[in-house]
C-alpha cells in the first residue's frame, strides 16, 4: 500500500437535489466531483484552486469523512475514508474559513481545551500546547477573552490553532483566509507555511480561490473546475507551460461594443479577457506570438478605443486558469451557481 | 519564542476507548455547566418566566378553593418545566444549531463518539437546569408557603434520577432524528413545547385524564416522574396519583432502557445516513 498522505482514485460525488421530481431525473442530480485522481505526499502543502462551486469543499468533506463519495475511493493517511473513518479521524483536523465553531460564552483557552479533549489529549499537555500556540500566533493576551468578543481575524487565528493543536498528520484548510483583511490573511499564510516547515512528516491540503495564496503557499496545485481536476503540478511548472506565450495587459478607454470573442477570432490570439473598469476597460491577452499584438492594436484603433497603457508580463496562475477554462476565475464565479451547499 | 519551536511537538499522549468517551462527556458538558452561567439573563428567562405561569395556576386553584396540595403540585411542576425546556431546546434541536455553527462537523470528524457528545450535552444540561429547578422550588415555596412531607427520600431520589435519565435519553434520541433536519427543527421543537406541558400534567395531577390518555402520556418520562414525586412529597399525593409509585418506577426503568438504547442505534443510523446524503455540514456557504 502507498504511503501518500492523501490519495484518491476516480472519486466522484453526485448530489441529489432535494425536492426535485423523480420524473425529471436530469435536473434532480448535480455532479459536484467527477473522476478526481490526486496524490498528496507527506511534507507537501497541496492546494486546490478553483472558483466557488468548483467542488473543492465537497472534496474536503469527503476526505474528512463528513460526506460519502458516490463513486471511486479516497485514502487519508493510508486509510479508506468510507471503509475505516474511525482510523482516519484521529489523524486529521480541519479548519474552514469564516467558521464560527466553538461557544461564544467560553474563552479562547476553554474552547481550544474542549476540542483537544475530543481527541483524547491529556488536559495538562493540551493546556501547555494552547499557551505555546497562542503565543506563536500572538493571541496570548486574548487567552481569557470570550471567543464571541474576538474580531473575525483573531477568531480565525484561534480556529487555526485548533487545527494545529492535535498535531494532525494531515490538516485540511478550507478557504482559511475567507473574509479576512489583507493583514490578517498574510498572518494566517505565514503561520500555515511555518507549521508545514516545522515538520516534514505533516501534509496540508488547502482550498482557495485566491491565486496569490496558492502561488505563495503551495508546493503543488490542482486546478479544479466543475468538479474536474484540469491540471496538477507545481505553480512554476503550470506557469512554464504558458511561457512560450506572450502575455499582455492593456488598459483602454471604453470598449465601444468590442467583445473578447471578436479578439479571439484573430490569428495567434489564444485567449482574451475584457473587464470593464472605472472609465474604461482592462484587456488581458495570451498570444501565441508577440506579433499578434499588432492585429489587436489595429482592431482597437478601428473601434476608436484608446490604448492608455500596455504591459507585458510573466504568466500567473490566473493565466493558467484562463488558459484551461477559457474564462477568468472571477467571471466563472459570476456565471456559476454555487453547488457546494447542496 | 523562536518561530518554529512552538510548532514542533513531541507526539501527544492521546487516550482512546472508554477514557476518550469520558473525556468527551466532560468536555462537552463544560460549556453548559460553566459557560451558560456567565449569561445572567437565564435568571430572568428560566426562573422569573416559569414563575409567572406557576403563579397564575396557584391563584386559580386558590380562587376555586382547590386543596392546598395543588399549590405544591404546581410549584413542583413549574420546576420540572425547566428540564423539559432544556431537553427540547438544548438537546433535541441542539444538533441543528451545532450544524449551523460548524460544530457538528468538528464533532463527527473527531475520533470521539457522538454518543459521548450527546451524553455530555445531557449531563451539562441536567446540572445547569437543576440549578434553575431548585431556584424555582425555593422561590415558589417561599412565595406560596408550600409544605413538603417526604415519605421516602430514597424513592424520591430514585424517581428523580430515573425520570431524568429517561427524559434526557428521549432528548438524545430525538436529537439523532433532528440530525437530518434543517430550519424545520426549530418549528418542530416549538410545536412540541405546549402539548407536553398539558400531557405531562405540569400544573395538575394526570389522574384527571382518562386512564388511556394518561397511559399514553406516560411515554413522556416526565409524566410518571412528576406523578411519582408528587406522591412522595405531599401527604395527599398518593390519593391523587395515577399509578402506584413502584409501578411508576418500573415503567421509568423500562423507559430509560428503551430511550438510551434507542438513542444509540438511531444516532448510529442517522449519522451514516447524514454522511451519505451530505447533511452533516452547515448550509451557510
Amino acid at each position: 500500500m502507498s504511503n501518500y498522505a492523501v490519495e484518491t482514485k476516480d472519486l466522484g460525488r453526485i448530489y441529489k437535489i432535494r425536492g426535485s421530481k423523480k420524473e425529471n431525473l436530469e435536473r434532480s442530480e448535480l455532479v459536484a466531483l467527477e473522476n478526481v485522481n490526486l496524490n498528496v505526499e507527506r511534507g507537501e502543502l497541496f492546494g486546490l484552486l478553483g472558483p466557488n462551486g468548483a467542488g473543492k469543499t465537497t472534496l474536503i468533506k469527503i476526505l474528512t469523512t463528513l460526506l460519502a463519495p458516490t463513486s471511486g475511493w479516497a485514502r487519508v493517511a493510508t486509510h479508506d475514508v468510507s471503509l475505516a473513518p474511525q482510523l482516519v479521524r484521529p489523524r486529521i483536523n480541519m479548519v474552514s474559513g469564516g467558521e464560527s465553531s466553538g461557544y461564544g460564552l467560553l474563552t479562547v483557552r476553554e474552547n481550544l481545551w474542549m476540542f483537544s479533549q475530543f481527541y483524547g489529549m491529556d488536559s495538562k499537555e493540551a493546556n501547555e500546547r494552547i499557551v505555546a500556540l497562542l503565543t506563536t500566533v500572538g493571541l496570548q493576551d486574548r487567552m481569557n477573552t470570550k471567543s464571541s468578543d474576538l474580531s473575525t481575524g483573531l477568531r480565525q487565528k484561534m480556529n487555526i490553532v485548533r487545527g494545529f493543536l492535535t498535531d494532525p498528520e494531515v490538516l485540511f484548510l478550507d478557504e482559511p483566509t475567507l473574509g479576512l483583511d489583507v493583514g490578517a490573511s498574510r498572518d494566517v499564510r505565514t503561520l500555515i507555511r511555518r507549521w508545514m516547515d516545522a515538520d516534514k512528516n505533516r501534509a496540508l491540503l488547502l482550498t482557495t480561490h485566491h491565486m496569490v495564496e496558492a502561488e505563495e503557499l503551495c508546493d503543488r496545485v490542482a486546478i479544479i473546475n466543475k468538479g474536474q481536476v484540469l491540471a496538477c503540478d507545481t505553480p512554476a511548472n503550470l506557469k512554464k507551460k504558458l511561457q512560450r506565450d506572450a502575455m499582455f495587459e492593456i488598459e483602454t478607454s471604453p470598449l465601444n461594443g468590442l467583445t473578447d470573442k471578436k479578439l479571439e477570432e484573430q490569428a495567434k490570439v489564444r485567449k482574451a479577457a475584457l473587464t470593464q473598469t472605472e472609465g474604461g476597460a482592462k484587456l488581458e491577452l495570451i498570444l501565441a506570438e508577440e506579433s499578434a499584438l499588432a492585429n489587436v492594436i489595429n482592431i482597437l484603433t478601428q473601434k476608436n478605443i484608446k490604448v492608455l497603457s500596455l504591459t507585458k508580463r510573466e504568466p500567473t496562475l490566473e493565466d493558467v486558469f484562463m488558459d484551461l477554462v477559457g474564462q477568468r476565475m472571477e467571471d466563472v464565479e459570476k456565471s456559476e451557481v454555487p453547488n457546494e451547499s447542496q | 519564542m523562536k518561530a518554529n519551536e512552538s510548532l514542533i511537538f513531541a507526539p501527544a499522549e492521546k487516550v482512546t476507548g472508554w477514557r476518550l468517551f469520558l473525556k468527551t462527556i466532560l468536555a462537552r458538558s463544560y460549556p453548559r455547566i460553566i459557560g451558560q452561567q456567565r449569561e445572567k439573563s437565564w435568571i430572568f428567562f428560566e426562573i422569573f418566566m416559569p414563575m409567572l405561569a406557576v403563579s397564575a395556576y396557584v391563584f386559580v386553584y386558590r380562587a376555586i378553593g382547590a386543596p392546598e396540595e395543588y399549590v405544591g403540585f404546581v410549584v413542583v411542576g413549574g420546576a420540572m418545566t425547566a428540564f423539559w425546556m432544556n431537553v427540547l431546546w438544548s438537546m433535541s434541536s441542539q444538533l441543528y444549531w451545532e450544524k449551523e455553527q460548524g460544530n457538528l462537523a468538528l464533532y463527527i470528524m473527531a475520533p470521539n463518539s457522538m454518543m459521548a457528545v450527546l451524553l455530555g450535552m445531557a449531563l451539562g444540561g441536567l446540572v445547569a437546569t437543576a440549578l434553575r429547578a431548585v431556584a424555582i422550588i425555593v422561590l415558589g415555596t417561599f412565595l406560596f408557603n408550600v409544605q413538603f412531607t417526604v415519605s421516602s427520600f430514597s424513592q424520591l431520589i430514585a424517581v428523580f434520577l430515573l425520570a431524568m435519565t429517561a427524559l434526557y435519553g428521549m432528548g438524545m434520541m430525538s436529537a439523532s432524528m433532528f440530525l437530518l433536519l434543517s430550519r424545520e427543527a426549530w418549528h418542530i421543537a416549538n410545536l412540541a413545547q405546549e402539548p407536553v406541558y398539558l400531557a405531562s400534567g405540569f400544573y395538575f395531577p394526570i389522574k384527571s385524564f382518562n386512564f388511556w390518555i394518561a397511559a399514553a402520556a406516560s411515554l413522556i418520562p416526565l409524566t410518571l416522574g412528576l406523578d411519582a414525586m408528587r406522591q412522595l412529597i405531599f401527604p395527599s399525593g398518593a390519593a391523587l396519583g395515577f399509578l402506584n409509585v413502584h409501578v411508576e418506577i418500573t415503567v421509568l426503568v423500562i423507559l430509560c432502557f428503551v430511550f438510551l438504547v434507542g438513542a444509540k442505534f438511531l444516532l448510529n443510523y442517522m449519522e451514516k445516513l447524514a454522511i451519505r446524503e451530505g447533511r452533516i455540514t452547515e448550509n451557510r456557504r
